[in-house]
């Protein structure tokens, strides 16, 4: 198979690699970055372990192939702190512990800031449904919806 | 064993500090099973059945072994034969022996250089099949012409004369059953059954195996033991446990589904062969067609009552199919379905059945979710028909300290009532209720484990300390057992680090299940710097030229333990560790034990639901949980299991199942089709710890993991029964179902 | 002499008793005696029992001791999730 060779920016770093036609963005950013901050649940878009965001857009990973990412901007759970300095949704998720397991949290994180940058005011409802396609198995989703509630407030008092 | 009286004033014991792995994990750099790669690394990949039950003709792998990018292809003609029955039904569901038992029974494997040539190469291995007769339900399997899944497998307690599926059988109970139900005014006798469900965990299983042809190797998976996957795999591929070091990944959920192996010993097998690192991740089609779900099940319950709500007679016949190999499970639910009654006359039947499905693991107290949720259910109708409330009926009924339980033995201290009475006087139960809404609630047992354990503790030089462990960290366990460790030495959090050992740095841990983890790696963490204060004691006494008993620990400080000991200044943990070089060496503690005394746990749940009329569709509105935590040590971390159990039992109870077509195949092997709850289709699930102190643990501690899963199934249904005006008796409650019993009802 | 009590399906193969008695001390001695005085119980015991005493489950410790002040229950041995 013809290898394609792709230039992105990934976290505001100009990126390259090369990959078949028929890779996920996931196994690039896995297999070939060596990013494996994004899961892999299902492979199929229904778990969103792997989300990430594409040109400001929330996408499953797993769903966009790498040769489509010519030219994008991607933005994933690697380059979601500021060095040493954890976001406001990191740092609520630790302190109200809304993780157990931790498998779901990085693209619970990128969804949940997604959905805050476009509505920073969101209610329990559309936090529920924004997040309706990132599974988590462990916590029930009570304190995960609190957290983002708690850091939303803090975002938008900052 | 520590039965002297819990402890029960803590200072860092009960508050909500940030866990040790937490940056890890919100950072994407915490490493999971799929997280590593090795030098020279080749891709694994399984082969499957696509026939529910076919004998295997032959197999033949030469176009595949000719494939580009093929290093290895391994069958069951690979591994060894284990001398432990169990580990040789584990080798068979890793690799299929001569039948294939089930729809996506594993059979071959490949490793290749890429994942690409890997999947590719599988298909290039021909395999023949002679396609047999099947059976996935439970009540055909047991019929007298059922196919036969695997003969001569029955154990010695199952009568002659039943189909060879049926391979266990148990019987529970005590008292006079006839005269109780004849002492009854209202007998209710029901029927139920309830769907497969799967743990559900969002990380497939994942190894990274590196074996050499002398039989030493390495291995990193996700797992909820290293050291049973190490027992496993030495046993299943020939050589020694001591050669095999077996690391424990971060692990992404587990809930008992990973408490065996699948793919570990094939990529052992495959590194071997190909003398390379083999990495093996699962497919999520692969996790749901060959990992392990839980039970389907087909009940008969029957409770007789006295008009003021005594329970006068229970009796209960559970059938549990659990896949194609022999378990346990059936044992488990048949203790469990009435442990919350205080019971003149009991009996409970349990049949273990095997059919043409994946090899059952364990799920979340195991057993008893399903068995329960019978039961609660008949006692709920009871209530209704008799006009009674039904906490005041549990509360009449429950079981309590000197009762005998269904199961046999008397119950000790356990927390039954107080936690109905915490139910009774919460605001929930009285709040009122709206047009097709219908509140539900249900009592929920485990037994609790302890288990296996070793722990060490060491003191650092600069004072600080480090606990190495056994158990996988699967929800926050390393920050409680760190609490643990400070909390008995008098130092802060922050100074202990708790790590996961590897095989070879620890002696044997049980896996973690069992809700054993905070139960028993706390107790020996406890006795461990329990140690290490003895020793720092010894230690500031030779200093001080005095006796051993003339000093005291306190406040992390040794102490002259009277005015007769001297005058001398406290010394800290810090000052002592200063001069351990100078004083004998360094200090260490340790303990191992097989722990027991875990302690039973008992929770309630209530629920209000809403039952679209017209679809049938449910709303879950509200949800509280009560439970005996004994010690909740990260009140944090307690209330997730309470809240993530009772969401996977809503699950249970209302979405997921295994669906099988007449031609034995899984329908619905993905995530998409396996619907698990998602955020919007919950409420916020409140929670109530209640601490009734377990004698058995030095901080009174209980296991609470399981426990959660046990009541929602019958809290729901009958909520939903209530809100729909009809008894449902079959899980799980889809809208396609209720809308039926509805319509049914209507239609007289 | 320790009083032991054998679940519903055990009973069989102790000749239908509920209760059997047994001369030991310790739960190791419980297990070789039943097994020496019910043959047909061993292969159960073999595939392993738990043991309750005074409502406390122990799944193996051999030493655990008994005697007839206690309440001594087997139950089947057990695995959680």
């Amino acid at each position: 198979m013809k290898t394609n060779h792709i230039q992105t920016t990934i976290n505001g770093d100009v990126t390259e690699f090369l990959c078949n036609a028929d890779e996920s963005l996931l196994d690039v950013l896995r297999d070939r970055l060596g990013m494996t901050g994004a899961k892999e649940g299902c492979g199929t878009g229904d778990c969103g372990a792997c989300s990430v965001t594409l040109n400001g857009r929330l996408v499953c990973s797993c769903l966009v192939l790498g040769v489509e990412t010519e030219g994008a901007e991607i933005q994933t759970i690697e380059g979601m702190a500021n060095g040493d300095n954890l976001h406001t949704l990191q740092r609520v998720f630790l302190e109200e512990a809304a993780l157990q397991c931790g498998i779901c949290t990085p693209g619970i994180l990128i969804a949940a800031k997604s959905l805050l940058e476009k509505n920073p005011n969101p209610t329990d409802t559309e936090v529920r449904y924004w997040l309706a396609g990132n599974l988590c198995r462990c916590t029930g989703y009570d304190k995960i919806i609190k957290a983002v509630q708690t850091a939303a407030a803090e975002m938008r008092g900052a | 064993m520590a039965l002297d009286t819990p402890k029960r004033d803590f200072k860092i014991v009960g508050t909500r500090v940030p866990r040790p792995d937490g940056i890890d994990k919100v950072t994407g750099k915490a490493a999971y099973g799929a997280d590593i790669t090795a030098t020279g690394m080749l891709h694994g990949r399984i082969l499957r059945s696509p026939h529910a039950h076919a004998r295997i003709i032959s197999i033949d792998t030469s176009a595949a072994e000719a494939a580009e990018g093929v290093k290895a292809i391994v069958t069951s003609a690979d591994f060894a034969t284990p001398d432990d029955a169990g580990i040789r039904d584990i080798r068979d569901n890793c690799l299929a022996l001569d039948k294939v038992l089930y729809d996506g029974h594993a059979i071959a494997a490949v490793a290749a250089t890429s994942k690409s040539a890997a999947k590719a190469a599988i298909r290039l291995i021909r395999v023949e099949y002679e396609i047999l007769p099947h059976v996935t339900d439970v009540d055909a399997a047991m019929k007298p012409d059922a196919p036969i899944v695997q003969s001569g497998r029955a154990f010695e307690s199952v009568p002659a004369g039943m189909s060879q599926n049926v391979h266990s059988h148990v019987e529970f109970g005590h008292g006079d059953l006839d005269a109780g139900f004849a002492n009854a005014d209202k007998i209710i006798e029901r029927t139920f059954k309830t769907a497969a469900t799967h743990q559900g965990y969002i990380e497939p299983q994942a190894c990274m195996a590196n074996l050499g042809a002398d039989g030493r190797g390495e291995l990193w998976c996700c797992t909820q033991g290293q050291y049973m996957v190490r027992e496993n795999c030495a046993a299943i591929l020939g050589i020694e446990a001591s050669q095999l070091r077996v690391t424990s990944s971060e692990i992404g959920g587990g809930f008992g589904g990973k408490t065996t192996t699948f793919i570990e010993p094939v990529a052992l097998a495959l590194s071997r062969k190909s003398g390379k690192p083999v990495k093996i991740v699962m497919t999520r089609e692969e996790v749901f067609r060959a990992t392990g779900p839980t039970v389907s099940t087909s009940m008969d319950v029957k409770i007789g009552m006295k008009n003021d709500g005594r329970i006068t007679a229970a009796r209960a016949e559970l059938r549990y199919q659990g896949g194609a190999f022999p378990n346990h499970t059936v044992e488990f639910g048949a203790q469990a379905a009435f442990a919350a009654y205080d019971l003149a006359a009991v009996q409970t039947l349990g049949w273990g059945v095997m059919t043409n499905r994946p090899k059952e693991v364990a799920y979340r107290a195991p057993g008893a979710p399903t068995a329960i949720y019978a039961v609660e259910s008949v006692v709920d109708e009871l209530c209704q028909q008799l006009n009674l409330d039904p906490l005041d009926v549990r509360l009449l009924n429950a079981a309590r300290k000197g009762t005998l339980s269904a199961y046999g033995p008397t119950f000790n201290e356990i927390g039954l009532v107080a936690t109905l009475e915490a139910a009774k006087n919460h605001p929930h139960y009285t709040a009122p209720l709206g047009e097709n809404q219908g509140r539900g609630l249900s009592c929920g047992f485990w037994f609790n484990f302890g288990g296996n354990t070793c722990v060490s503790l060491n003191l650092n030089s600069d004072g600080t300390v480090g606990v190495v462990e056994g158990n996988p960290d699967i929800g926050g366990s390393r920050a409680s057992i760190s609490m643990m460790a400070a909390e008995e030495l008098g130092i802060p959090y922050d100074k202990v680090r708790t790590v996961i050992a590897d095989t070879t740095s620890l002696g044997f841990n049980d896996v973690t299940d069992g809700s054993r983890v905070t139960f028993a790696v706390g107790l020996a963490t406890i006795e461990a710097a329990r140690a290490a204060k003895n020793e720092m004691c010894a230690r500031v006494a030779k200093l001080w030229g005095i006796d051993t008993d003339a000093v005291q620990w306190e406040d992390g400080s040794v102490k002259p333990a009277g005015p007769n000991a001297g005058e001398h200044a406290p010394m800290s943990i810090a000052d002592i560790a200063a001069i351990a070089d100078e004083t004998g060496g360094p200090i260490a503690g340790h303990h191992e034990v097989n722990a027991d005394g875990a302690g039973v746990s008992f929770g309630v749940h209530l629920v209000d639901t809403e039952v679209d009329p017209e679809t049938g569709a449910t709303t879950v509105l509200r949800y509280t949980v009560f439970q005996d935590a004994g010690k909740a040590v990260h009140p944090d971390y307690v209330e997730g299991q309470m809240q993530g159990g009772a969401v996977q039992g809503i699950g249970w109870a209302l979405n997921e199942e295994y669906i099988y077509g007449d031609d034995g195949l899984l329908q619905n092997a993905s995530l998409l089709d396996y619907r698990v709850p998602v955020a919007s289709d919950l409420p916020n699930i409140e929670t109530v710890i209640l601490e009734i102190p377990n004698p058995g643990h030095p901080y009174g501690v209980r296991g609470v993991g399981e426990t959660p899963i046990v009541p929602p199934l019958a809290a729901i249904s009958n909520a939903v029964s209530r809100a729909a005006g009809i008894r449902l008796t079959e899980l799980p409650m889809s809208p396609p179902r209720i809308l039926h019993a509805i319509t049914q009802r209507r239609d007289g | 002499m320790v009083k032991v009590k054998l679940w519903g399906s055990l009973r069989q193969f102790a000749d239908d008793q509920e209760w059997v008695d047994v001369d030991a001390s310790n739960f190791k001695e419980l297990l070789d005696q039943l097994s020496h005085l019910y043959p047909a119980l061993r292969p159960k015991i073999e595939r392993g029992v738990s043991l309750a005493v005074d409502g406390v489950i122990y799944r193996n410790a051999w030493f655990t001791q008994i005697s007839d002040e206690n309440e001594i229950v087997l139950m089947p041995y057990m695995v959680g999730g």
